[in-house]
């Protein structure tokens, strides 16, 4: 049913060439046009690699950096967190953490290893001491400075104004994609809005299941749009245009969902929309940045388990995701990035927790990636206020994905210059 | 000399036009309601609309007691709602807090933190119940247009929960849109100067007289009065800010900070004197542009939200905002001026508007007479379709028009539409059973011949133009006819019943035009 007579390939394959189009019809319906022949190759604008995906993986409420990238060869990491600090490397057992980095004594929290195995094969860059100026410790303002990419947490998300910058005033549908409930605010440009979804299966007309003569007409009514009114610009020609992509994409989507994986996936929640998201990009859809989220690192209390549930759901989801990448052969395509909106106060509360503190480390992983660990670990002893000072601007993290990755106009992006953090490889 | 505001000729009062009416002011209403509007003719349609406290005085002055009405007026008045949820520590907790951090008792610490953060997810929790609460009224209210209005303010002065994280300052918010929301534009805006929410959303709970904060400043006249770069300054919104010093709230109520106001004199728009909030207010609304910019903005909601206007729409605007400025910024007569003029209902205006994604849920459930379902599942819609009450994108509200559509939410439009037809929820897959049944024969009552039989294309016929808002494409009807003929390729069953009609709803809730208004 998905290869139904009037996608808008065939309308256009039947001979209404795209040059004669391109004067009155919307741009965003060629870009959609070309992202749907599934040649990535063809780019409207010269130069820039539409062939680039950039993934977001958030970590909401607050991730533990110093229980993530370990610290173990400052002595004072075990003063302060008694009941909490990871033991240096050795035999491997609970709560000891991995090798990272033996000069710096640096290691890895032992959920992670999925990920450091990753890390020796050269595709993970770790950002250290990550944060702003200023730090906000309430988890919407501070989550909203990381989206917007400005301290004063307001406007447009700088994902939305990657699109709003490099997409000639006209949003390209399935430019953005969010497995999750709603859009996150870094996604919602002026022009580009983001999509989302929870699940593909939410991603379709649910009426069907109804019964099944309804299927057809159903369909007839919405991709009446390959036929009728798209050149128009009347609110109902840009509806019944937005109709035919939905059901376009949602073929798609689901058609590549229904794909078994080339690897295998755990049944988490993480996990699942990764696997989404690597179904996507093995579809060549024309999205170019993706959202993934896991809530639940506000660990003010009984941390140490739960934490590292959480960052063992985290790096069992990346590591089968960048293994399917590679299967597929597009790992070379795609960077993911994982951030948290600030990490947590040095020491340890009285609850065998942490409170909300500032800088932690950003992981960016991918073939593309420079790989190693960039920037110093944030002092244990020279603080403020009980909390990291932070090393490297959070947008500078994103100047370099935009940058160095997108080839997108940082600058104009993050409103003001930001020194590329240099995650990836130029 | 016709022009845009020439009023409707009263013989043009027809059903198509009475549903218009009732779809722009108000959420739609039943086939029922929209004949009994066409009977009273256009003039007492309007009043019984836009006069809404006159029309409830005149028909319920018996029957009500001294009991304020649920369904109208003050919203959060009734039920559980707390004023003091998100309440301060007391002095005692303070005192016990300062002894537990000097004794490094961290028991206590934790125990008093506790306690704060069980009053932040009670505020959540009343957040969350109040906007099921208010879509409630919308669904219920005598008043549309008392709540539409409501909605429009709240994406005018668009504050957000997430940023002040207090419920009941939202909710103080609320009524005073839906109180002063009809009344005229100079009290509203002084009254939103005066607001907690917006105090502490624009930071102007931090605006002192030695180091001012511009926010509230610039966004008033930005987006609240004259438009963006609508003639004033950057100068203006430094000088407008000085005005503003002071304005900050106490608990639950506006207070005014003399200390920190600066009484120096200023000129904003150039006029200079020892202005306050009330006079840098009174100054802005001086200007030509506010009656200009409130005008388009109502149009937009109002009349037609296409992002090029015509040239018809453009002089609809002009003379809109010079009835404004007659009106001295009432808003009420202008709407009604607006709601009774050939402008409004000319045929590029019928179906011009997106439905917002609370005007496609109140409308589908008032005009089809569905059960309204559940509360939560229709505010989590809410949100996936991006609009969730109480939680403005940002200061400049809503953009609405075709921001509102994009490959996912379509789908959770149609989704809606579904629940509401079949108790058949947008997530998950169980049904609403028992009294959540939905019986759509009202809709074609009218229809039932001497027999009380109902012709299958007449039924499609009437259900789809009732349900569109008048015309449908014959293709429109040929689709729809085929699901049918699908259903009965027998050929015996031809019979119309309540679940061929839901289905029926179900495939016209699917139209691309559905989602118009």
């Amino acid at each position: 049913m998905y290869d139904a007579p009037f996608t808008r390939r065939l309308f256009l394959q039947r001979g209404c060439a795209l040059a004669s189009l391109a004067a009155t019809v919307p741009c965003f319906i060629e870009r959609s046009a070309f992202g749907m022949l599934g040649n990535p190759l063809l780019s409207s604008q010269p130069g820039v690699p539409d062939h680039r995906i950039l993934v977001v993986v958030q970590l909401g409420g607050g991730n533990d950096g110093l229980n993530t990238v370990v610290p173990y060869g400052d002595p004072e990491y075990f003063k302060v967190r008694p009941n909490l600090a990871l033991q240096a490397p050795g035999p491997s057992g609970n709560g000891v953490s991995l090798q990272l980095d033996q000069q710096r004594g640096l290691g890895l929290h032992p959920a992670l290893a999925p990920l450091k195995s990753l890390y020796d094969e050269g595709f993970v860059s770790v950002v250290q001491g990550v944060g702003y100026p200023n730090p906000n410790r309430s988890h919407f303002t501070s989550m909203d400075i990381w989206h917007t990419g400005r301290l004063d947490a307001k406007g447009s998300g700088w994902i939305g104004r990657y699109f709003d910058a490099t997409c000639n005033g006209t949003p390209i549908p399935e430019g953005s994609v969010a497995v999750g409930r709603t859009a996150p605010l870094a996604m919602e440009g002026n022009i580009q809005k983001p999509i989302s979804f929870e699940s593909p299966e939410l991603f379709r007309w649910l009426g069907e299941d109804l019964h099944p003569a309804l299927k057809d007409p159903y369909e007839a009514i919405n991709r009446a749009g390959a036929l009728a009114g798209t050149g128009g610009d009347t609110q109902k020609d840009f509806l019944m245009r937005t109709a035919l992509d939905a059901q376009v994409a949602s073929g798609r989507i689901l058609a590549a969902v229904a794909k078994a994986p080339l690897v295998r996936y755990p049944e988490t929640s993480l996990a699942r929309q990764l696997r989404t998201i690597g179904a996507m990009i093995r579809a060549e859809m024309p999205t170019r940045v993706y959202y993934a989220t896991i809530g639940g690192f506000d660990t003010h209390g009984g941390q140490n388990t739960r934490h590292a549930q959480l960052l063992r759901q985290v790096a069992e989801a990346i590591e089968p995701f960048q293994r399917d990448l590679k299967a597929q052969g597009n790992d070379a395509r795609v960077v993911t990035m994982v951030f948290s909106e600030f990490g947590r106060r040095v020491k340890q509360n009285g609850a065998n927790g942490t409170d909300h503190g500032t800088a932690a480390p950003v992981f960016v992983i991918g073939t593309g990636v420079k790989p190693g660990i960039v920037g110093t670990h944030p002092s244990l002893t020279d603080l403020d206020q009980g909390d990291l000072k932070y090393g490297i601007d959070f947008r500078s993290v994103y100047a370099s994905l935009l940058g160095d990755w997108m080839k997108a106009p940082a600058d104009q992006i993050l409103r003001g210059n930001f020194p590329s953090a240099g995650v990836v490889r130029a | 000399m016709d022009h845009p505001l020439t009023p409707l000729l009263k013989k043009d009062f027809d059903f198509a036009a009475a549903q218009h009416l009732l779809n722009r002011a108000g959420f739609g209403g039943t086939p029922q309601q929209v004949r009994a509007l066409v009977e009273l003719g256009l003039d007492d349609a309007l009043e019984l609309i836009v006069e809404f406290d006159a029309s409830d005085r005149k028909r319920t002055k018996k029957d009500e007691g001294d009991a304020p009405a649920r369904d109208r007026g003050p919203l959060f008045v009734h039920g559980d709602f707390k004023p003091d949820v998100l309440r301060e520590e007391t002095p005692e907790e303070r005192a016990e807090l300062a002894r537990a951090r000097e004794a490094k008792d961290e028991e206590t610490i934790a125990r008093l933190q506790a306690l704060r953060q069980q009053r932040e997810r009670d505020d959540r929790e009343q957040l969350a119940l109040m906007q099921k609460t208010w879509l409630q009224r919308m669904i219920e209210t005598p008043r549309p247009f008392e709540e539409k209005l409501t909605l429009f303010w709240h994406g005018h002065f668009a504050t957000g929960y997430r940023t002040i994280e207090n419920s009941w300052h939202m909710a103080i918010q609320n009524e005073t849109l839906r109180r002063l929301g009809s009344g005229d534009f100079q009290t509203l805006a002084r009254a939103i100067i005066s607001d907690p929410a917006m105090l502490r959303y624009l930071d102007n709970n931090q605006n002192r007289r030695r180091s001012p904060n511009e926010n509230l400043a610039r966004e008033l006249m930005e987006l609240f009065t004259l438009g963006e770069g609508n003639g004033y300054t950057e100068r203006d919104i430094k000088e407008g800010a000085r005005a503003l010093t002071g304005r900050t709230y106490r608990g639950n109520d506006y207070y005014f900070d003399r200390q920190q106001f600066d009484s120096a004199p200023k000129t904003i728009l150039g006029r200079t004197g020892n202005l306050d909030g009330d006079g840098f207010v009174s100054t802005i609304l001086e200007r030509p542009e506010c009656p200009r910019f409130i005008a388009w903005k109502f149009y937009r909601f109002f009349v037609n939200d296409a992002p090029t206007l015509s040239p018809e729409g453009k002089e609809c605007i002009e003379r809109l905002a010079d009835e404004f400025r007659r009106n001295d910024g009432r808003i009420r007569p202008t709407l009604r001026t607006l709601f009774r003029s050939r402008h409004f209902y000319a045929p590029e205006n019928r179906l011009a508007v997106v439905k917002s994604p609370t005007q496609l849920v109140v409308q589908t459930i008032r005009s089809l007479g569905t059960p309204p379902r559940e509360m939560k599942s229709l505010v989590d819609a809410g949100d996936l379709m991006g609009q969730q009450l109480f939680q403005p994108p940002s200061v400049k509200g809503w953009d609405g028009g075709r921001s509102w559509i994009n490959t996912a939410t379509l789908f959770v439009r149609q989704n809606v539409v579904v629940y509401l037809v079949t108790g058949r929820r947008p997530k998950g897959f169980d049904w609403n059973e028992s009294e959540m049944k939905y019986d759509s024969f009202p809709l074609v009552a009218h229809l039932r011949d001497g027999q009380g039989g109902l012709d299958a294309h007449e039924t499609i016929r009437a259900v789809a133009s009732f349900a569109l808002g008048g015309s449908i494409a014959s293709e429109r009807i040929e689709q729809l006819e085929r699901f049918l003929d699908g259903l009965d390729q027998t050929g015996r069953e031809t019979a119309i019943t309540n679940d061929r009609i839901k289905a029926l709803l179900c495939l016209i809730g699917a139209m691309p035009e559905y989602q118009l208004c």
